[in-house]
């Protein structure tokens, strides 16, 4: 018992020591999107003085939290397998650096979309910030959708905003599926 | 024909549409997760407000905020009032960005690049908190 009321105070000490802002594992409704968004633009608002900074930061968590939402393998883990999940399920930590924010987003997802995710981030990786731009452009004035209404702009956006490379990893859980990891570094 | 009024929500904006004054506006913030069943009532409203438009159309979009899966769907609003300046009324979109928003800027910029309509970019001191 005791150990467990240890844990609880080194919880706090990790999530102030890396000064996290957020952090909630768990399945995803939009309700509970809205409510963590609220919590979110709160905080920014009370830390962060720069309008345009503050902007861009809550993008880019907008754009990291429906990315969680609408792309999601809907599984999780339980013990060493995945099980399949009525709602979308992943992880979400914002934290405060010397640099600017740090929005980390991770959720399993199906093994055969793994290539095609790691092609578009890398192609968004080799580009700078006008070719992102241009990208962007053409992407939305080419009039088509994804099923979530965004025609692949989210992970272009969220480049586009941090100012810096996208860091991702994917963890092969089993044969199916791989967990997919997903760092964005918003520089201010 | 009935204007368009929706009130605005935590991640849908304000909207006027009036069909008798050919004043249209999109104010506040647009981050829905599924932004194409928000817009679509607003692209049919345009689509039967083009039968009959007003001799002068301006669509005000004051946005502090969208999302990526919205920007396809402004963009829908905007191709929406292409035929109606094509058949000879006056129309324009009056793009509201505040001053320190560079990224509202450009966004507006690229939508003037995509749309043939007149684009006025207006700087504003402030949205929200209305």
């Amino acid at each position: 018992m005791s150990d467990l009321l240890d844990r609880i105070h080194d919880l706090y000490d990790e999530l102030e020591r890396h000064r996290v802002m957020l952090s909630f594992k768990g399945a995803l409704s939009p309700e509970l999107i809205t409510v963590l968004l609220g919590l979110v633009e709160r905080k920014l608002d009370a830390m962060e003085g720069d309008a345009k900074a503050r902007k861009r930061v809550f993008n880019v968590v907008v754009e990291c939290l429906q990315n969680l939402f609408h792309h999601n393998g809907h599984l999780r883990a339980e013990g060493n397998t995945v099980e399949p999940t009525k709602e979308p399920h992943g992880v979400v930590m914002i934290a405060k650096n010397d640099g600017g924010y740090q929005v980390l987003t991770g959720n399993f997802m199906n093994s055969g979309d793994m290539d095609q995710l790691k092609n578009h981030l890398d192609r968004i990786n080799a580009l700078d910030q006008e070719a992102l731009r241009e990208w962007y452009r053409a992407k939305l004035a080419d009039g088509t959708y994804s099923a979530a209404g965004g025609g692949g702009l989210g992970m272009i956006d969220i480049a586009r905003r941090s100012g810096g490379k996208l860091e991702y990893a994917f963890v092969p859980y089993d044969k199916d599926s791989a967990f997919f990891s997903l760092n964005v570094n918003v520089n201010t | 024909m009935e204007p368009l009024q929706l009130e605005g929500s935590p991640k849908t904006p304000h909207v006027h549409f009036d069909p008798v004054t050919g004043l249209l506006e999109l104010k506040g913030r647009s981050i829905p997760e599924n932004s194409i069943d928000f817009y679509k009532p607003l692209i049919d409203w345009i689509d039967r407000y083009a039968r009959n438009p007003a001799g002068k159309t301006a669509l005000h979009v004051q946005l502090e905020y969208f999302n990526t899966s919205s920007s396809k769907c402004i963009l829908d609003v905007f191709k929406k009032l292409e035929p109606i300046r094509a058949a000879g009324s006056e129309v324009s979109v009056l793009w509201h960005y505040e001053a320190d928003d560079e990224d509202m800027l450009e966004a507006g910029e690229d939508y003037s690049g995509i749309i043939n309509i007149p684009f006025k970019m207006i700087q504003i001191a402030e949205v929200g908190d209305e």
